[in-house]
């Protein structure tokens, strides 16, 4: 009798610390307490490019994440992405002339979207769309610009 | 030559017929699972014998290949300056890879060989049959709860495995090489997806968990009942269980990521 208690006992310490280890997995480790669920809205914008942005990709302002990318999808009849991105509601005064740019985070770092506060006095709501927007910067482009550029100039002298 | 593709043949033939025998013996098991959960205390005792009794092992296991992580982490890291990434580099190492990988390898050596050869040893000394006269299905009495048991644990352990080693990989990363905290904790927070990294982790060795115990128990009650049986019976639980979790985790990484 005695025997078998410790081995119950045994199991349910086993038990409860692995579901702590579990736990602390996904509090801890992981972004569980950002995920959907809580109060938003959702914006939406399009971009000629929008580079290696993913869904949950952050969406910052001033370099604070105020939410994040829900989903990144062709336009196939407008030849545009189109992004939709979920904004938590705490921050529902952003003017709805903001512009959105695909920023990079670091060097090696992953994109995403940045907010620049614009001046108008109304904010945006539910389903609204960003206006102005600048896409992604792709490297390729800015080098044969560049050497575009110097090319030019050397025809001229 | 003909010879050799007849071997060839032979050798296919009965690797088919043992698997067949392994999915069988699976069905066999499940169909007695419901009756199984009505008696607890077996399942209990089992969970008892697979997950308790390794929790040791695990945990020291894990805390050192977490903390050996951290070490071949920050050695890379440094070189491109990326030494806050450090946390996230261990979690993914470890909650999507090394903990279901090394936990089910673990169990095969420590839980599995248990299980084989306490199986098998009954069949040599002929308790299985001598319940088979009493009309108890050995299946249903023996092998059904230890199957249980090990499935239920191996997750367990697989969750303690990864937990140990970030703490592992933070204590040798934030104590003793001095990465900053608040990086090492924000950055894994940022990058390590619930969905994707955690929960495909549990799913994994939630399967390795199925096929460790299946093939443990299938080994041990097929056994040869002589001594040298039960020994051949435990060495190839571990070597065939080693080789399937391993093969079994290519595929499941390969379909989870979906990128093949």
């Amino acid at each position: 009798m005695r025997q078998t208690r410790a081995v119950e006992f045994g199991t349910g310490l086993f038990v409860f610390m692995g579901i702590v280890a579990l736990f602390f997995l996904t509090t801890r480790v992981t972004n569980f307490d950002s995920y959907e669920g809580e109060k938003g809205y959702t914006l939406m914008a399009r971009f000629d490019n929008v580079g290696s942005l993913k869904e949950r990709s952050p969406v910052s302002m001033s370099g604070v994440t105020i939410g994040r990318v829900t989903s990144v999808e062709f336009d196939g009849s407008e030849l545009e992405a189109v992004v939709h991105m979920r904004i938590n509601s705490v921050y529902d005064q952003i003017p709805d002339d903001s512009d959105a740019s695909i920023l990079t985070q670091g060097i090696l770092g992953g994109q995403y979207i940045g907010l620049e506060a614009g001046g108008s006095p109304d904010a945006f709501t539910d389903n609204d769309e960003i206006q102005f927007t600048q896409s992604a910067l792709v490297l390729e482009q800015l080098i044969s610009k560049y050497l575009f550029s110097k090319a030019e100039d050397s025809d001229e002298e | 030559m003909r010879r050799v593709l007849v071997d060839v043949a032979y050798a296919v033939q009965e690797w088919l017929e043992t698997f067949g025998a392994s999915q069988i013996f699976l069905m066999r098991i499940l169909a007695g699972c419901p009756r199984a959960l009505l008696r607890p205390g077996l399942i209990v005792r089992q969970v008892y014998a697979s997950g308790v009794l390794s929790l040791a092992i695990i945990g020291i296991s894990g805390l050192f290949v977490g903390m050996v992580l951290a070490l071949q982490g920050y050695n890379s890291l440094e070189r491109f300056g990326a030494t806050e990434s450090l946390g996230v580099v261990a979690a993914l190492a470890l909650v999507r890879e090394l903990g279901p990988v090394v936990t089910a390898l673990l169990f095969a050596g420590r839980a599995g060989t248990a299980l084989a050869s306490e199986i098998g040893l009954m069949r040599a000394t002929d308790q299985l049959s001598g319940m088979e006269m009493m009309a108890v299905d050995p299946i249903k009495r023996v092998v059904v709860p230890r199957f249980l048991g090990g499935i239920i644990s191996m997750p367990l352990l697989a969750a303690i495995f990864s937990a140990m080693g970030i703490l592992g990989a933070w204590l040798v990363g934030v104590v003793l090489l001095g990465v900053d905290e608040g990086s090492f904790w924000s950055s894994m927070r940022d990058q390590v997806d619930y969905k994707d990294d955690v929960l495909s982790g549990v799913l994994k060795s939630f399967v390795f968990g199925i096929a460790a115990s299946l093939l443990a128990v299938f080994e041990g009650y097929n056994s040869i009942p002589t001594a040298e049986g039960v020994s051949r019976a435990t060495t190839r639980t571990v070597v065939l269980t080693a080789l399937s979790v391993l093969i079994l985790n290519f595929m499941l990484t390969a379909v989870l990521i979906g990128e093949v």
